[in-house]
């Protein structure tokens, strides 16, 4: 403006009324700028920083295991030598952030009932194999989870004699297969901790094409007239079960 | 005879201290006490963390208590349309095409597959999660800034600068925004924020009981993340659309996407 004055007469009238609102405009930007954007907009970024410490200030539902332990220790180690050592307290006992504020007047669930248990424990196809699953419907249908399982302990109630009673879905399959009058153990050599700690003692299987080959080679003794093959010239260098499935033979006469 | 060496006698000497005092206050004020005291360990520095998840689909048993977690830990709305995280079931039959359902993301269960049985060729679930794109798509179109990626790299929304213009939740591949019915405003998985700032596991992690989720820091050496992701098959959620997603899935194959 101290340059203008001087020459205001050579300055056209228009100019000067275009500037002022041009100044009067950038002026309410300005202005509404910092009325309207945040104090903290573009501190780390293209938004508002405050932001982020108020999500982080959001209140905690889960306390977490660690909080658990510092009171629940010896609860804890009963769990962490179970078979629920991945389980966190709060994944049954449901988020426990209330309960340790006011410890006596809160309490978690305990759930009870045999739906909870059925959530992970029931048997559903998808489930990855080996997952312990049972058909709820013929599982002690009428009786709790808790009578025989302990939840934070979950052994079996006693070392079972059945192959089915978690081999399920094979033990169903092989039924109505050709394999139908084989035991389990006449290929499977099974010690006798498999039943009481399956991970730990595993089930043998066979290793040798030959070993089908005792029934099914082409001068194997066999009275029955089953289904035989040449084991020279028969699936090359494959294994037999690279192609048959053992417990669903698919191969008929 | 010591004092008579100084050639600032006494009183001028302790004048200008008295000077200096304020001066010297000034300077013990202005540092971080707190830092000092109790050390870096305990202050949160959100640019030393970048944050990722690995999902084991191996692992995962579709119970469902992560999706169930995840709305008690952050509130969201029990409707059925509503998730933060949810399960996927994946069934692909001999022939024909894919199954893939998610009722109520897998909180209540899953019901009876209707095919049969023997036509299933392979089956599994799926928990799928904002994937805290590296280069997220739902970042760039926010037209005022209202969704973020912060300094420790989790996209972020701000439901107090969110004009509910839904852009975001259109341009998410992965389907992992909604609009939170009450406040209408964008809404999505923080990696439960408030949580990890504080060391804790976000609640799915934590809930999970087969471990299906790991959750760690992607450029750290020592991360249980970083150890999933040097002996799993890895793969992530459309690769070709280059928004980098840090969600690394195992077990996943061309059916999940």
């Amino acid at each position: 403006m101290k340059k203008i004055k001087p020459d205001n007469s050579r300055i056209p009238k228009q100019i000067i009324s275009i500037a002022v609102i041009f100044s009067i405009v950038i002026a309410a930007f300005i202005i509404g700028r910092l009325l309207f954007v945040p104090r903290s907009f573009g501190k780390y970024g293209h938004y508002r920083a405050d932001a982020v410490d108020e999500i982080a200030s959001q209140k905690l539902n889960y306390a977490g295991l660690q909080a658990c332990k510092t009171c629940h220790s010896s609860i804890n180690q009963t769990l962490s030598d179970s078979y629920h050592k991945g389980l966190a307290c709060e994944t049954c006992h449901g988020p426990a952030s209330k309960h340790i504020e006011s410890p006596g007047a809160i309490k978690p669930v305990v759930p009870r009932e045999r739906k909870h248990c059925e959530t992970c424990h029931s048997y559903n196809p998808s489930r990855p194999t080996g997952f312990p699953q049972i058909i709820a419907e013929s599982h002690n249908p009428d009786k709790a989870c808790i009578s025989c399982h302990k939840p934070h302990d979950p052994l079996l109630p006693q070392a079972i004699s059945e192959c089915s009673a978690c081999h399920r879905s094979i033990a169903s399959q092989k039924s109505v297969s050709h394999h139908a009058s084989l035991s389990c153990t006449t290929c499977h050599k099974v010690a006798e901790k498999h039943m009481s700690n399956p991970t730990l003692e595993r089930a043998g299987k066979p290793m040798k094409r030959e070993f089908c080959g005792k029934c099914h080679a082409s001068g194997a003794y066999n009275p029955r007239n089953i289904w035989r093959i040449d084991l020279e010239t028969h699936g090359g260098r494959y294994l037999c079960w690279d192609c048959h499935y053992p417990h669903f033979p698919e191969a008929k006469k | 005879m010591k004092e008579k060496s100084f050639s600032l006698p006494r009183r001028e000497f302790i004048k200008t201290c008295l000077k200096a005092l304020p001066l010297s206050g000034l300077f013990f004020f202005g540092l971080d006490f707190q830092k000092l005291l109790l050390g870096q360990t305990n202050q949160y520095d959100p640019t030393k963390h970048d944050f990722g998840m690995g999902i084991n689909i191996h692992k995962c048993i579709g119970c469902g208590r992560c999706a169930d977690a995840c709305k008690k830990e952050n509130n969201v709305s029990r409707e059925p349309i509503y998730f933060r995280t949810w399960i996927e079931r994946y069934v692909i039959p001999v022939k024909g095409e894919t199954y893939v359902d998610s009722p109520n993301g897998g909180i209540d269960g899953f019901p009876e597959y209707e095919g049969k049985i023997k036509d299933i060729l392979r089956t599994y679930f799926a928990p799928k999660i904002c994937n805290q794109c590296a280069k997220p798509p739902c970042v760039q179109v926010c037209p005022v800034g209202a969704t973020f990626q912060s300094r420790d790299k989790v996209v972020l929304v701000d439901d107090k600068w969110c004009i509910g213009c839904r852009y975001c939740i259109q341009a998410c591949p992965y389907g992992a925004r909604y609009l939170h019915p009450v406040k209408k405003v964008a809404d999505k998985c923080t990696f439960c924020y408030h949580r990890i700032t504080k060391g804790l596991l976000p609640a799915c992690v934590e809930v999970c009981p087969t471990q299906a989720r790991i959750f760690g820091e992607v450029g750290l050496q020592s991360s249980p993340l970083r150890r999933f992701v040097r002996f799993n098959d890895i793969t992530v959620l459309k690769p070709s659309l280059n928004t980098e997603p840090k969600v690394y899935y195992a077990g996943a194959d061309m059916e999940v996407r």
